[in-house]
């Protein structure tokens, strides 16, 4: 391991110092959107190949955090700058610093006017994930997690769609709602524990009332942020009317992030009211599967279907989170990351034709197959990726989730088997009205099939998704240590205190 | 107390402003109208000067003047703040006044004046001394707020200030003297011990010595204007010219919350128990009408003084949790305040059309298009403002609610973090109409230096500050830890 670089810090704050070359690009307006693309591409991608050393370097088989640094940061206090990664957060750094590049090429010819702040915002918006991911104190987590909301909200709002001022104050108002109990909690934790060290948290046994209430606080802030059913409502709104690129990164790691924290907080540290209130996840997550699918089928809109499609699949993430077993878990992350890519593409292809027809609307597409082969055989692999074809990284999650559910609970598997059978439906009737059927409008003809830069964003994609799906083992194996660590602690501490859990078993 | 010392080194501070006043005043009086940007420059190295005086003095705690007057490390801290904010806020006069033709050299002596009263109130260790500072600063914020005596809009706000202002004086005096009957001293140190052997468990603390707490607390509540003695800050905010404003928000604020903790914490602190009661209810209200009354306000400077009502509400929650963490948690509270309002005030001191100076929120529709950087930074404050981290509004809330939760007040930090959601709603409707609506009418692109500055420091602090919060977290700290020997 490479211990004498501060890697987390370099991914983490390489994109900052981006933003600010980017900040004293000067000149007439077309030089300087010229230069903040290429400055914010080469930013994202040297930061993923920074990010690089850390799937190399990462040692598997241990549970420990890894790369750490710290130092002190507020006198007094304990409050530290502490960073590191185990093999739950590692990966998501990965997706983030992944897709980031696509995010930018996605928005070359898209985003035309204040290309420079835009770049700016996303740059931003790296740092703060993938600062999230890595922190390890719990204030540290907290301002990375909240800090995501600034730029979010700026790209919503400034280079959104007709409703992006709705969308961006809704975005930003639910989540803060959230956040802010939240921090109610982590003051009361550094309270009663005296300390903001995260690692030394989960070995901290909270009180049982405590828990209760604690757990309340946290769920508050990632239900919204997952989102799970009934606090989804600003999503839709959100994805809608984000640009393409904003789309892909809220599906792809904002996301994620409500359901790493129900990972990093809720279950390791409040396993016994995590095991209390189980019945409640999976109620939520079931009604999220099943009924934000039947949403999904009446869309009319291709980006709406896809978000309502996000939040069933998230339901089967925090399912498999609450399952506490092995495949549970790991199935969860696995999905996480496979949605992270799959949804992302998926956006990126509503992003093509938006870009050609300026409309998302389902009706006013089909047959596009005639006249964009290539367009259609990416569309098609991630459609199949979103059902969870074998073959691909969406099956593999799903598998393990309905394999952890069952251990656990028939019934909610059972429910969640339906929102497969329900997710197939809903992704190949989108699928058929837009790229099978007659061409029929006469602007459909002029469309053109994938330009190289697009190729260029869709080959890595296509990419992972395959691998993810058809060699699985690498990336299970990078977490798999974490999550038995995580399991047994959960399990020991959830089963000790008497027969509970016997009564949750259906 | 038994030698009558005068002791004049601990005030030197307070002596040199009050000298340097005078011969400002003289010399006004005999260089006539055209003294204005002499007296101003003056002013401000005055303030200076005092300001590096404060901390060349700067020492353990001393009593001096036979009891009347304190300097301790929290005075020292508070003090800093009080004379940057003055210093900053003529700073900020100084193209206003000029393109107003409100160039008189009284101006700058006023303030002056309510910077010397502020010092004696954060210093003021007996009843006798406190007025005597709080009526000083008054008079003088009461002129300045009608310092435009041909608007109608200025001189009604400072009349409104004066009757109302008045009245929380008279009512300030009316419980302190109820107070001194009652304990028979107006001595700080006399009241604390005289209430602390009143407040032992089983013995029963006289009806009148709670009245007269309540008097003084709703006294100076009225100057802190938290809720519900707040009404008649929207309008003096609104009235009194832009600078005025700006000023009122930023030094008297810090002034009157300090002396609010001192009385709270040394005479008052054995009666603890009744008086968080009280602050709990007042800090709750200030920050629900902070919240939501600033929705519906299309003026800025009606908003920023809805604004600072909940801030100040904020501020109480940490003066509700007491101990050192919470006093700690309130100066730096007042620190990052006074920062992330002289941004906002410089942004709408900035704000003219064709010369014509304009406070309404629409009129900063565009503003990222037409001066990016000035969006960029009143953008900052705003979010500061919401708390947001990782900007410095987040850690001044971060730190009440810590001492807050940490005394066992959840319902007051629920309370707090809900009614913060509220408020960023008002504070995003600003981001939003700069960023997300199209230009209406452009703002004149020329901005003083003077503004550009004091945005500049104000928002670049707001910003950096999560880089390196050591220095005055400590700061805070030691002020805090002074107050409780």
């Amino acid at each position: 391991m490479n211990a004498s670089w501060p890697i987390l810090s370099l991914v983490t704050f390489l994109p900052l110092v981006g933003a600010g070359l980017i900040l004293f690009v000067r000149g007439d307006d077309e030089t300087v959107a010229r230069n903040a693309r290429w400055v914010a591409l080469w930013t994202t991608l040297a930061t993923f190949l920074v990010s690089l050393a850390l799937w190399t370097g990462f040692e598997r088989g241990t549970a420990a955090f890894q790369f750490v640094e710290k130092a002190e940061w507020f006198p007094g206090t304990g409050i530290a700058y502490h960073m590191g990664v185990d093999g739950i957060s590692v990966l998501f750094v990965l997706l983030s610093t992944f897709l980031m590049p696509i995010c930018v090429l996605a928005s070359w010819e898209a985003i035309e006017h204040r290309v420079k702040e835009y770049m700016i915002a996303f740059l931003v918006l790296e740092t703060m994930m993938v600062g999230m991911f890595c922190a390890l104190d719990t204030v540290l987590f907290y301002i990375f997690f909240e800090a995501v909301l600034i730029p979010m909200f700026l790209i919503i709002g400034v280079w959104g769609g007709a409703r992006r001022v709705y969308s961006a104050f809704k975005f930003f108002l639910y989540t803060l709602a959230g956040s802010v109990l939240m921090l109610v909690a982590l003051l009361y934790i550094y309270g009663d524990a005296g300390t903001t060290d995260i690692t030394k948290l989960m070995g901290h046994g909270f009180g049982r009332q405590a828990q209760t209430w604690l757990w309340l606080a946290f769920f508050a802030s990632f239900a919204v942020k997952v989102p799970m059913w009934p606090v989804h409502t600003w999503l839709p709104d959100a994805h809608v009317e984000a640009p393409t690129a904003g789309s892909v990164i809220l599906a792809g790691v904002l996301l994620k992030m409500g359901a790493y924290g129900f990972l990093r907080f809720s279950l390791p540290m409040l396993p016994e009211a995590s095991v209390a209130f189980t019945p409640l996840v999976y109620t939520l997550s079931i009604v999220a599967i099943v009924y934000t699918s039947l949403v999904a089928l009446v869309q009319e809109d291709m980006k709406k279907l896809i978000a309502y499609s996000s939040v069933a699949h998230m339901g089967f993430v925090t399912l498999g989170i609450f399952t506490g077993t092995r495949q549970g878990i790991d199935g969860a992350l696995f999905q996480m990351l496979s949605h992270g890519v799959v949804s992302g593409a998926l956006f990126l292809c509503v992003g093509v034709v938006y870009d050609r027809l300026h409309t998302r609307e389902i009706a006013r597409y089909g047959g596009l197959v005639e006249r964009m082969p290539r367009y259609a055989a990416v569309f098609m692999l991630f459609t199949m990726g979103s059902v969870g074809l074998p073959g691909t990284s969406g099956f593999v999650g799903e598998f393990l989730v309905l394999a952890g559910a069952f251990q656990s609970s028939t019934w909610a598997a059972a429910f969640a088997a339906l929102g497969v059978i329900l997710g197939a439906a809903y992704m190949l009737y989108l699928y058929r009205r837009v790229v099978f059927g007659k061409l029929e409008r006469a602007d459909l003809r002029d469309m053109l099939d994938l330009s190289r830069r697009e190729v260029a964003i869709f080959l890595p994609l296509v990419a992972v998704v395959l691998w993810m799906g058809i060699q699985p083992k690498p990336v299970l194996d990078v977490f798999s240590a974490s999550v038995d660590q995580l399991v047994a602690r959960y399990q020991q501490a959830a089963l000790e205190p008497g027969s509970r859990v016997a009564s949750l078993a259906d | 107390m038994n030698v009558p010392a005068l002791s004049l080194g601990a005030a030197l501070p307070e002596l040199f402003l009050a000298l340097s006043a005078l011969g400002l005043l003289l010399y006004g009086a005999i260089a006539g109208e055209g003294s204005y940007r002499r007296v101003a420059g003056l002013s401000i190295a005055a303030l200076a000067a005092a300001a590096a005086l404060l901390f060349s003095g700067a020492g353990p705690r001393s009593v001096g003047f036979s009891g009347l007057f304190v300097t301790d490390g929290f005075a020292t801290f508070m003090k800093a703040l009080v004379l940057l904010g003055a210093g900053l806020g003529l700073v900020l006069s100084l193209d206003h006044n000029r393109r107003e033709d409100m160039e008189r050299f009284e101006f700058p002596i006023l303030v002056l004046f309510a910077t010397i009263g502020m010092m004696l109130m954060i210093s003021a260790s007996d009843l006798m001394s406190l007025y005597l500072g709080l009526e000083l600063q008054s008079l003088s914020l009461y002129v300045i707020a009608a310092f435009r005596r041909d608007s109608v809009k200025s001189t009604e706000a400072g009349l409104k200030y004066f009757v109302l202002g008045a009245l929380s004086s008279g009512m300030l005096l009316y419980g302190a003297s109820l107070v001194y009957g009652f304990v028979g001293s107006t001595g700080f140190e006399a009241i604390g011990k005289a209430l602390a052997a009143a407040a032992r468990p089983g013995e029963q603390v006289p009806l009148g010595i709670l009245f007269g707490l309540v008097f003084v607390l709703a006294g100076l509540a009225f100057k802190v204007s938290a809720a519900p003695f707040h009404m008649w800050t929207p309008d003096v905010y609104e009235g009194a010219p832009t600078p005025v404003t700006a000023f009122f928000a930023i030094a008297p604020k810090v002034a009157a919350t300090a002396l609010l903790v001192r009385v709270l914490v040394e005479p008052f602190g054995p009666l603890a128990a009744q008086w968080q009661q009280i602050v709990w209810f007042v800090a709750v209200l200030s920050m629900a009408v902070g919240a939501f009354a600033a929705i519906w306000q299309t003026n800025l400077k009606r908003l920023m003084a809805y604004s600072s009502i909940g801030h100040v509400g904020y501020a109480l929650v940490g003066v509700v949790a007491g101990g050192k963490a919470g006093i700690a948690a309130v100066a730096l509270y007042l620190a990052i305040y006074l920062f992330m309002n002289v941004a906002v005030f410089a942004v709408i001191l900035s704000m003219r059309v064709q010369g014509r100076s304009v406070e309404r929120i629409e009129d900063l529709a565009g503003l990222s298009t037409t001066h990016p950087l000035m969006a960029a930074g009143l953008a900052a404050s705003m979010f500061a403002m919401a708390g947001i981290p990782p900007l410095a509004g987040f850690f001044s809330k971060f730190y009440v609610f810590e001492a807050a939760v940490r005394s066992g007040f959840y319902v007051l930090a629920v309370v707090g973090v809900l009614t913060s959601v509220f408020g960023a709603f008002y504070y995003l409707r600003i981001v939003k109409i700069m960023y997300f609506d199209e230009v209406k009418e452009a703002l004149d692109a020329r901005v003083a230096p003077s503004l550009t500055g004091v945005l500049a420091i104000g928002s670049l602090f707001t910003l950096l500050f999560f880089v390196m919060p050591g220095p005055l977290v400590r700061a805070a700290h030691a002020a805090a830890a002074s107050l409780f020997p």
